[in-house]
């Protein structure tokens, strides 16, 4: 096998161009610059769009266009340019178009600051933009991952007509790891009957819009895109399990704080601790079905959500459990990454210390 | 064996390339592994640091908290970093650059006068490949042969000349 090492970044621009995507627009931001910076460089010898919008709304909207006409396209950014973007986003959710965006996620609120994240994890799942709406969100934990996922959200988003986001932090977006492109997808090619993309009049024209102004045909748009992602909350969940089986406490994590976990459950079960981790790769759709044997296993005593943020995804840990487990958390804010000493403490504790 | 190594110096002295010409190696000794810089405003002053994981089993986490091999190629990440140093770990650290702050006897400390020897030997910028090749001899964490490897391959197409000067440096560093 062909191997390189690549910046979860640049494996991003790379698998997005091979996915057919040869459209672009962004604006610079830490920690995912990169990925325009590579894009800038390969897409103009492939007659594809680099555009550095002058800003972030800008950038959403030339997505807009780009979808409208039928085309892969896709956007970039960090957690500031993504609250910038959400205007464009909910337009893009109204209109019903597939497309990408990506959020390498940094500290927040407000500028907040330029390390590890997960604190839009509200934002991409509940609300990234005004109005009823969702987002395929994708949430990987390494760089062959986030190639793997690149491919799978340009697909899916064709699929069911609806964006596709992949969720990262600063981390995953910054490291090095060695991947492959030997193994990817064929990009899968569906119809487009609904694109505004030129036909000498050789059929009725298209028409993209998010305007609605008689409340029932809003209304009728809604249900119709509701029963749409009831078929992806059906069809689209993904995760991972590690070492579950046998499990007492599982860990729920994603992103880096998954991978931080897969050290301390090393250690764990070394010391005899009976820990697992369930590891959700989509977070819209969240994946409940893997909570159907956990919530009923008596086994199963205590969860423990390990989170960059001050808890977000833990609520739909409990929803999916119908808080039928005990839910701990661990958390840290700001750019700050638990270490897997801080985890493997915090299972010794929940464990009531280690008994072999 | 398992490798939790930091790079750390002054932005420009080279030690992603050090971090990225290791990873490599690593990669084509056939061990798992990992690469994380840091970035932001560290990078333009002061520490700039790169952790490589190596490792015989699949990389968790890429974070290093506690490295068992260190480069330090300046006194700030000296400071910063020999203290983090797990016991029993090897720091090399540029001792025309710095001045040991720590009292430490339970890591092994090798120092190198590596920017001194480069700007004596004509290897002006190479300081990182010396300190490496030193670390190679020193800790036996690769092969000389593995990292001229990883070397070969972490050099861009576009500075495909500078690969024999920087081989000669890594070699000058080994032989030490």
């Amino acid at each position: 096998m062909n191997k390189v090492l690549m910046k979860g970044n640049e494996a991003i621009a790379e698998a997005a161009i091979r996915a057919g995507c040869l459209h672009f627009f962004g604006y610079p931001i830490t920690p995912q610059t990169e990925v325009a910076a590579y894009f800038s460089k390969k897409l103009p010898k492939l007659g594809g769009t680099f555009l550095q919008a002058e800003s972030e709304v800008a950038a959403i909207n030339m997505v807009l266009g780009a979808a409208s006409a039928g085309v892969r396209a896709m956007t970039s950014s960090s957690s500031p340019g993504v609250s910038l973007k959400t205007e464009g986003i909910s337009y893009i959710i109204g209109s019903d178009l597939p497309c990408l965006i990506i959020n390498v996620q940094r500290g927040g609120p407000g500028l907040g600051g330029i390390q590890p994240s997960q604190s839009d994890y509200w934002q991409a799942t509940k609300a990234p933009g005004h109005g009823d709406g969702h987002l395929l969100v994708y949430a990987p934990d390494r760089v062959q991952e986030i190639i793997e996922y690149i491919f799978t959200a340009f697909d899916k988003a064709e699929q069911y007509r609806m964006p596709a986001m992949l969720l990262l932090d600063g981390t995953l977006g910054q490291m090095m790891e060695p991947v492959s492109f030997d193994d990817i997808p064929v990009p899968v090619k569906h119809e487009k009957p609904w694109a505004t993309n030129g036909h000498k009049n050789a059929r009725e024209h298209n028409i993209i819009n998010s305007l609605y102004l008689k409340p029932e045909e809003l209304e009728i748009k809604n249900f119709e895109r509701f029963e749409r992602y009831a078929k992806v909350c059906e069809n689209e969940q993904r995760y991972e399990e590690y070492m579950t089986d046998d499990a007492e406490i599982i860990i729920v994590a994603i992103g880096i704080a998954a991978r931080v976990s897969k050290s301390a459950i090393d250690d764990a079960r070394a010391a005899g601790i009976k820990v697992g981790l369930l590891r959700p790769i989509t977070v819209f759709p969240f994946p409940t079905k893997a909570f159907d044997r956990i919530k009923n296993d008596p086994k199963v005593k205590n969860i423990l959500t390990v989170e960059l943020n001050m808890g977000q995804m833990t609520d739909d840990v409990k929803l999916a459990l119908e808080c039928k487990k005990p839910v701990e958390l661990l958390r840290h804010t700001g750019g700050i990454v638990p270490t897997p000493k801080e985890v493997f403490a915090k299972l010794c504790e929940i464990n009531g210390g280690i008994r072999k | 064996m398992a490798y939790n190594i930091l790079f750390a110096g002054f932005g420009g002295q080279g030690v992603q390339f050090a971090a990225k010409v290791t990873t490599y190696s690593g990669m084509m000794s056939g061990m798992e592994v990992s690469l994380l810089p840091s970035y932001g405003p560290e990078m333009r002053g002061g520490t700039s640091n790169c952790a490589v994981r190596i490792d015989s089993k699949m990389i968790a986490s890429p974070i290093v908290n506690e490295p068992n091999l260190l480069m330090a190629l300046n006194q700030p990440s000296y400071d910063k970093f020999a203290e983090k140093v797990e016991a029993g770990g090897t720091v090399i650290f540029d001792d025309s650059l710095i001045k040991r702050s720590d009292t430490r006897t339970d890591i092994s400390v090798y120092p190198i006068p590596a920017t001194k020897l480069a700007r004596e030997h004509g290897f002006v910028g190479l300081a990182n490949m010396i300190a490496l090749g030193y670390m190679a001899k020193k800790t036996g964490f690769l092969s000389l042969d593995i990292i001229k490897e990883g070397l070969a391959k972490a050099v861009p197409a576009s500075k495909a000349a500078l690969l024999g000067k920087n081989i000669e440096a890594l070699e000058f560093g080994f032989n030490y």
